[in-house]
């Protein structure tokens, strides 16, 4: 009875097994060749739109004309990249790019995690969903129409926030006007707009704390303090440092967008950053110096691509998580 | 008395007898979720308040959490506005062309990496995945989209920036966790081909990351404004952020764009609240469309966190 069995099931097990993997690679990628066409879109698009760019940005060793256009323009090697690093711009760019950022990343990174801490603890079902439901919607509003919020609250003359000021004598501050202001206005409109979506991904990881760790916790005799130090803290640092991470590799680019429509020429001083300064070199200044700006936006890239690297070799060594 | 207060505090009761000390920090942090809510709530609330209230009320500064005096005139005055008008067509014809070709380049892309053993694939993903790291930037982007002849057209806006990696990560883990090789290779034995499978069997299971994917890129093309600005130079093309840009932060009001003249003196007095309806106008439609993506956004976050 076994043996017939076996018999009868050993010819199957060794027909199967050949076309799965024993096959050559021709073979399989034969078999396969429909999936290959379905990917024949998205890979044009990738060449196109992604790496036909990257090789565009060698007009930043050229001179970049029109008429010749970017194979047929002239190489000048590292010309763009020392006249950028002389420039007087270069230390102010820096320093603004830097700053911004930086104080962005302080004062929003903890910002999500307490809330989702704070929700994580909440047992009142109502209370936590209608705070959950008002903190995500400002992720899903435009940052046209965000900065347009922060226009008509600032504004000097009929925004809420002077009138606010004047019942106690101070103002009107004309914020948006003076560069002091300008970072605090940038980073905590972020906070706003970002807090409550940033902290869905620690409330996930809290979500899948188990429940036996906080029972035994409470046997324990920890206060609800000490669990959230010994319990929730530890099932949420993986997640931060993923985040954390991804945050530095973007540290030189992050918020583009909003700096340039918050910028004007009264708070240049603090709102010129590194991207803005490429979007005017290349389309708001009389004659467009593509190879130049080109070279800019280069340096900016390779920097933040560094910084990426580096965060993540720091994080797969002192905190054992790490994006590869 | 004592465990109704403790009940009507925690709102269940607690396993064991909660310490004071803890009552305290439970107090403390639905007071600070409270004040975080009120935080975000509250300038939503004030636009919302100017929009309806009487201009001069406005402008003089006597709103501040209510509307007073009561006018619907600055929403009226909007849709007179025929910049503003036909931004708004523009604006749905970007979110909804870019939000199909962009789900199905990504549905294009994320399925066949899915799928175990094809050749190729650690290849294919990682030239997906640099992109994400590293790109050639805004100039050379802007020279390949003149190239191609896309300058001036809706093309431009559309193409471009059509597929998120992110996305098409995200709905590559949703294949893998939701449609087992197993069933791919019992179709193939029964004589399904790649495409029959994908059409009949994976797309009809697929629906919830279809219908994410489509939010998700219909709200970004709507709330995107910047490839409009280094693309478009022919005003009847700009999308309604683009108007948006120029009324509200630029303080750009045309007032040639007003089809009569006694609308127009009524528009010189609304010209300053014209700007909170605008952006409750603007808000509308993502704040529409939020409630139904909102948990399925939670999900793909989730599924994002788990190393794709």
């Amino acid at each position: 009875m076994t043996t017939d069995t076996l018999v009868r099931r050993t010819p199957a097990h060794s027909a199967a097994r050949p076309t799965k993997q024993a096959l050559g690679l021709g073979a399989r990628m034969r078999r396969h060749w429909q999936l290959y066409v379905m990917l024949a879109l998205p890979l044009i698009w990738l060449a196109i739109f992604a790496y036909w760019p990257m090789y565009g940005a060698i007009i930043a060793f050229k001179d970049y004309n029109v008429v010749d256009g970017i194979f047929g323009s002239r190489w000048v090697g590292f010309k763009h990249f020392e006249r950028f690093v002389e420039s007087y711009q270069f230390w102010r760019l820096m320093k603004n790019t830097l700053i911004l950022h930086v104080y962005e990343l302080f004062a929003t990174f903890w910002l999500p995690i307490l809330l989702a801490l704070g929700l994580n603890m909440a047992r009142r079902r109502w209370y936590r969903r209608s705070v959950q439901l008002i903190t995500y919607a400002p992720h899903f509003i435009s940052t046209v129409v965000v900065v347009g919020l922060i226009v008509v609250i600032v504004d000097p003359n009929t925004g809420v926030l002077n009138q606010f000021l004047g019942l106690f004598g101070i103002g009107p501050i004309d914020v948006l006007n003076n560069p002091d202001y300008f970072r605090h206005l940038y980073v905590w409109s972020s906070a706003w707009q970002t807090m409550g979506f940033s902290a869905i991904i620690y409330l996930a990881a809290l979500t899948s704390v188990s429940p036996e760790l906080h029972e035994a916790a409470i046997v324990d005799g920890a206060s609800r303090l000490r669990r959230i130090w010994h319990v929730d803290l530890p099932a949420i640092r993986p997640v931060a440092v993923i985040l954390l991470i991804l945050n530095i590799g973007s540290i030189m680019s992050a918020g583009f967008e909003k700096v340039l429509l918050l910028q004007n020429t009264l708070n240049l001083q603090t709102s010129e950053v590194i991207d803005t300064y490429v979007y005017k070199l290349g389309f708001a200044s009389q004659v467009p110096q593509f190879s130049y700006a080109a070279a800019i936006g280069l340096f900016r890239s390779v920097i933040g691509l560094v910084l990426l690297v580096l965060a993540n070799t720091i994080a797969r060594r002192f905190a054992k998580s790490s994006l590869w | 008395m004592a465990t109704a207060t403790e009940t009507a505090l925690t709102g269940a009761p607690a396993p064991v007898r909660e310490t004071r000390s803890d009552r305290i920090v439970m107090i403390c942090n639905y007071t600070a979720l409270g004040l975080f809510t009120l935080a975000v709530l509250y300038p939503l609330v004030y636009v919302v308040s100017a929009s309806l209230s009487d201009p001069k009320n406005v402008v003089s500064g006597k709103v501040w959490l209510w509307p007073v005096g009561f006018s619907l005139e600055a929403f009226k005055a909007i849709f007179d506005y025929d910049s503003i008008v036909s931004g708004f067509g523009n604006s749905v014809i970007y979110a909804i062309g870019g939000a199909l070709i962009a789900t199905a380049l990504t549905l294009l892309a994320a399925y066949p990496l899915s799928r175990r053993g094809l050749p190729g694939k650690g290849i294919i993903m990682a030239l997906f995945v640099f992109t994400m790291m590293f790109s050639g930037g805004l100039i050379p982007t802007y020279l390949v989209v003149d190239r191609l002849g896309l300058l001036n057209t809706r093309w431009a806006i559309i193409l471009p920036g059509a597929l998120a990696v992110w996305n098409m990560i995200i709905t590559r883990t949703f294949f893998q966790s939701t449609i087992p090789e197993e069933l791919a290779e019992a179709a193939k034995v029964d004589g399904c081909t790649d495409f029959g499978f994908f059409w009949r069997i994976v797309l009809p299971l697929s629906k919830p990351i279809i219908a994410v994917n489509l939010l998700f890129y219909a709200v970004a093309q709507w709330n995107s404004w910047f490839s409009a600005l280094i693309y478009l130079t022919n005003e009847h093309l700009f999308p309604l952020q683009m108007v948006l840009r120029q009324i509200l932060i630029q303080n750009n009001f045309d007032p040639s764009q007003v089809r009569d003249t006694a609308e127009l003196i009524r528009m010189k007095e609304l010209q300053e609240q014209l700007k909170y309806s605008l952006i409750v106008i603007a808000i509308i439609p993502p704040l529409l469309i939020y409630p139904f993506v909102q948990k399925h956004f939670v999900k793909g976050a989730m599924v994002g966190s788990l190393k794709g």
